[in-house]
This record gives C-alpha cells, sequence and structure tokens, in this order.
C-alpha cells in the first residue's frame, strides 16, 4: 500500500520535474528540475526494492546535475545564462518527435502482451548486480570503462587552453611548469 | 549477521531532535574557541549559540533583488534536512531508523546531495560573493569527492557489506581506524570539506564577504549555520559505526558509546576550524588527485588483503 503511494507520487514528481525544465526560464532552474526528476526515478527504484541502484541513481544525478548546471550557464545563454531565457528552440518539430516517441512507446507498453514473470528475484539484489557486472557482463565493462575514461582524456586535452609546451617551454625543458595557479604539491 | 531492530516509524520524530543536540554540543565547542581566542569568559563562550539562535530567529529577513528565492530556500532548508538523512541509517545499539542494506551508498549519495545544496545556496541570492563561493566549493567537492568514495569502499570490502550494522560489528577485533588510517583520515578531512567549515570553508569563508552567507539574515541564515554544524554532527555519527567499531566498549552500554565515540570524533572536526588558512580549492584539486587519490586507492587494497 505504502509502496504504491510512494511509486505513484514519485512517477508524478518525475514528469511534472521533467516539464518544468522546459517551462522554466532560468538555466539554474532547469538543471535542477532535472535533477529533481532523476530523484524522483531513484525513488521509483528504492520502492521497487532495488536499494542499490535507487541510491547510486540519485548520488551520480544529482552530482552529475550540480556540474552540468555550471556548463548550461556558462555555455548555453547568451551572457552567460545569468538572465531569463527560453529553455526550448525547434518549437514545432521538437513537439511533434515527443509526441510520437510518446504515443509509440505508452502504446507499446500497453498493447504488448507482455509474459509472465518466469524467475524470482535474488535474495540479495546488490549482490547479484554485482556478480552480473564483475561476472558475465565483464566484458562489456571492460570494453566501455576504457572508452569512456578515454573520451574524457582526449575532451580534456582538446579543451584544455594550455598544452604541455606552454607548461614546459618548446624543448619541454623547464623542470618545474609554469603555471598560472601552482599545484598544491609543490611542483 | 548481527541482530538490529528498526523502530517503528513515529520514533523518528526524535531523529533531528538528537541530532540537533549533538550538533548543538558541536557548535559550543566551535564557539568556546572562538570566544577563547577573542578572550571572552567561559559563560559566553557556551552561550552563543543560543544567543546567536535567538538574535537570528528574531531577526527580519532581507531578500535582494531578483533572487532565485525557490532554489535559495531548497538550498538553505535541505542543509538540515540532509544532515538528518544521513544520520538516520547509524545503528544506535540494537535499533536503528532505516535498516538500509546500502547504508554507505546512503551516506555518499547524502553527502553529494551537498554539492547541490552548497552551489544553490550560492546561486539563489543573485549576489557575485555568493555564486562565487558555490562555483569554489563545486571546485573543492571535485578534488575531495573521489578520495572520499575509494575512503568509504575499504571498510564495506573490508566488512564484505554495504550494511552500517554489518561494517560496525566487522570491527571485533580492531577498529578499522587502526588498520586504515588513511580511510579514517580521508573520510575525516572530506567530513570538514563537504560540511564547509574549518580550512575548507570556502562556501562560506570571510575571504568572500561571507560566501553563501553574504545575503542570508535571520532565519535563512540560522538554517545554514545550524545545517553546517548539523552535518558536521551526522558525518561524525556516521564515523562510529564506520570506523570505530559501532557501540563496542565496556561498562557504558553501546548506545552511550556510540555518542561518546561521535562526540570525540565531532570535537575533531568542529575544533579544526580556525587552526590552519582556508585551503584553495585550485590548489589542493592537485593534492586530492595525485596524493589522497592513490593512497585511498593503496588503503582499499590493504583492506581487500587484510579481508579475506
Amino acid at each position: 500500500m505504502i509502496g504504491t503511494i510512494v511509486f505513484w507520487v514519485a512517477a508524478l514528481v518525475a514528469v511534472a520535474a521533467g516539464v518544468e525544465v522546459f517551462r522554466t526560464d532560468s538555466m539554474a532552474r532547469a538543471s535542477y528540475a532535472l535533477a529533481a526528476s532523476f530523484v524522483a526515478v531513484g525513488v521509483m527504484l528504492l520502492a521497487f526494492e532495488l536499494d542499490y541502484l535507487g541510491v547510486i541513481v540519485i548520488l551520480m544525478m544529482v552530482m552529475e546535475m550540480a556540474i552540468m548546471a555550471l556548463f548550461m550557464i556558462m555555455l548555453m545563454g547568451m551572457n552567460p545564462a545569468l538572465m531569463p531565457m527560453s529553455m526550448v528552440h525547434g518549437k514545432r518539430t521538437a513537439t511533434v518527435v515527443a509526441a510520437v516517441v510518446f504515443v509509440g512507446l505508452a502504446a507499446a507498453a500497453l498493447l504488448i502482451p507482455w509474459p509472465d514473470r518466469a524467475g524470482a528475484p535474488a535474495a540479495d539484489l546488490t549482490r547479484s548486480l554485482g556478480d552480473a557486472v564483475m561476472g558475465s557482463k565483464m566484458l562489456v565493462m571492460l570494453t566501455v570503462s576504457p572508452v569512456l575514461f578515454a573520451t574524457i582524456i582526449g575532451a580534456l586535452v582538446l579543451g584544455h587552453p594550455r598544452d604541455r609546451y606552454q607548461r614546459y617551454g618548446d624543448d619541454l625543458e623547464r623542470d618545474h611548469p609554469d603555471d598560472p595557479i601552482q599545484g598544491g604539491v609543490g611542483r | 549477521m548481527p541482530e538490529v531492530t528498526t523502530l517503528q516509524p513515529w520514533w523518528a520524530a526524535l531523529a533531528p531532535v538528537t541530532l540537533l543536540t549533538l550538533a548543538a554540543a558541536g557548535a559550543a565547542m566551535a564557539g568556546a574557541q572562538t570566544a577563547r581566542r577573542r578572550g571572552d569568559g567561559p559563560l559566553v563562550a557556551a552561550t552563543t549559540p543560543l544567543t546567536e539562535t535567538w538574535r537570528l530567529l528574531r531577526q527580519r529577513r532581507r531578500v535582494p533583488v531578483a533572487a532565485d528565492r525557490v532554489l535559495w530556500h531548497v538550498a538553505v532548508g535541505g542543509l538540515p534536512v540532509v544532515a538528518v538523512l544521513m544520520a538516520v541509517v547509524v545503528p544506535l545499539g540494537s535499533v536503528v531508523l532505516v535498516d538500509s542494506p546500502v547504508g554507505v551508498v546512503w551516506f555518499n549519495a547524502m553527502d553529494v546531495m551537498l554539492w547541490a545544496l552548497w552551489w544553490l545556496a550560492g546561486w539563489g541570492p543573485n549576489s557575485t560573493h555568493s555564486l562565487v563561493a558555490g562555483h569554489r566549493f563545486l571546485g573543492l567537492a571535485l578534488a575531495y569527492e573521489l578520495p572520499l568514495m575509494f575512503a568509504l569502499t575499504s571498510p564495506a570490502i573490508a566488512a564484505h557489506s554495504l550494511r552500517l550494522a554489518d561494517v560496525a560489528s566487522a570491527q571485533q577485533g580492531l577498529w578499522f581506524a587502526v588498520w586504515m588510517p588513511v580511510a579514517f583520515g580521508v573520510y575525516l578531512l572530506s567530513a570538514v570539506a563537504f560540511s564547509s567549515w574549518g580550512p575548507f570553508a570556502v562556501a562560506a569563508h570571510s575571504d568572500l564577504a561571507g560566501g553563501v552567507l553574504a545575503e542570508t539574515s535571520g532565519v535563512d541564515r540560522w538554517l545554514v549555520l545550524a545545517g553546517r554544524h548539523l552535518v558536521l554532527a551526522a558525518a561524525a555519527l556516521v564515523a562510529v559505526p564506520l570506523f570505530l567499531g559501532g557501540g563496542a566498549g565496556p561498562v557504558l552500554g553501546p548506545v552511550a558509546w556510540t555518542l561518546v565515540k561521535a562526540l570525540v570524533v565531532l570535537a575533531v572536526l568542529e575544533l579544526s576550524a580556525g587552526r590552519a588558512p582556508m585551503i584553495r580549492p585550485e590548489r589542493f584539486a592537485e593534492v586530492g588527485w595525485m596524493v589522497l587519490l592513490p593512497a585511498t586507492v593503496l588503503q582499499m587494497l590493504v583492506a581487500a588483503g587484510g579481508a579475506s
């Protein structure tokens, strides 16, 4: 009973916060409305007794939106998004695409004759998740993680305004990098 | 699996009161330290948190032009809420409010909430100093969060469980604080950092006219100031099952031992204020990533070796 109420309240909050992302006129509010929507999804997972997944969704999404808000304000606005601005563009196309996708997914969810549940959930879902990630899905993890990591490093190298020649000199001859702000470990 | 009984939901009403009492003790310690430096008498020192509370609760709230009130209220009201949520998974003796099977991750998720709250507290008032302080906190967060995550992983690995009661009872022989000193040290340091306190008070420091406190007044200001002590108190409580053997100890009961240990940790956290200059996030980033992160990973290997 309480589980059902929690699920429906969280579901409504998730959708309402998701709508607010596009209705608001502030990048900060849009980012944190999205965070609130994801937190509600995390709560729904908790209501399904998926403890680890629910908590990790909340953790990751709040962290991500806290950082994303900075980038949104920095890059998305005319005058770094400190003034009110619209969150939508290409309105007509977006509305049509959104409506078609929603109707399609909703129709699929309602019309597909879903099979009855065959097995039972594992006693310790966190452990079985860990077993899957570190066991049968290890190959996927081993492939995806280096690619993601390389993407981050690549983006940083490309995006960083100072390269190693500026830090260490044209022939990389300096012992200590010439940085505007010295690092904390005294290099 | 150790036996802990989950309390009936209405006991939850006591959680904020208990945490507030602990936080008041912490605030009194910090107040006493400040008062002693200023040369005020012991009576002034002990009553500073109370007189400040009385003063701020009567003060009229002042709101700057074009403040984002919604997000600002979320931030100042969220601090005490997150502190209480952080503390409810801590077992007190044989009882616990929320017996979460992933208590360690829950604590981690709540400390990440503080990323959002400190930044929102900076964004809300539409003030330059506050906004800079909020941004600066996120810079610090990027430096301490990953070492903290690995520091939290070590006890969980050694105990083979993410449940705080299991972690506490896995320390029958030796406290994790003793053979995981790096993890414990990083935990304490991060607790000071995510509470924006002492040498890590980047979100609310006088060098930026008070940072997120620059425009807060009245009850808002009280919520931020008290919220900071509440978060410190919650972090001190969580440290007890995580590193200090939970309620284990001679003569006194487990509840008393949990509170005594939490008070000692809280004293360490609170009295870190005023002992070092503020650590600049841009310089601490290198320390976090080059020193603390490898150190905590090694600590994790030691924990894994000791556990198997």
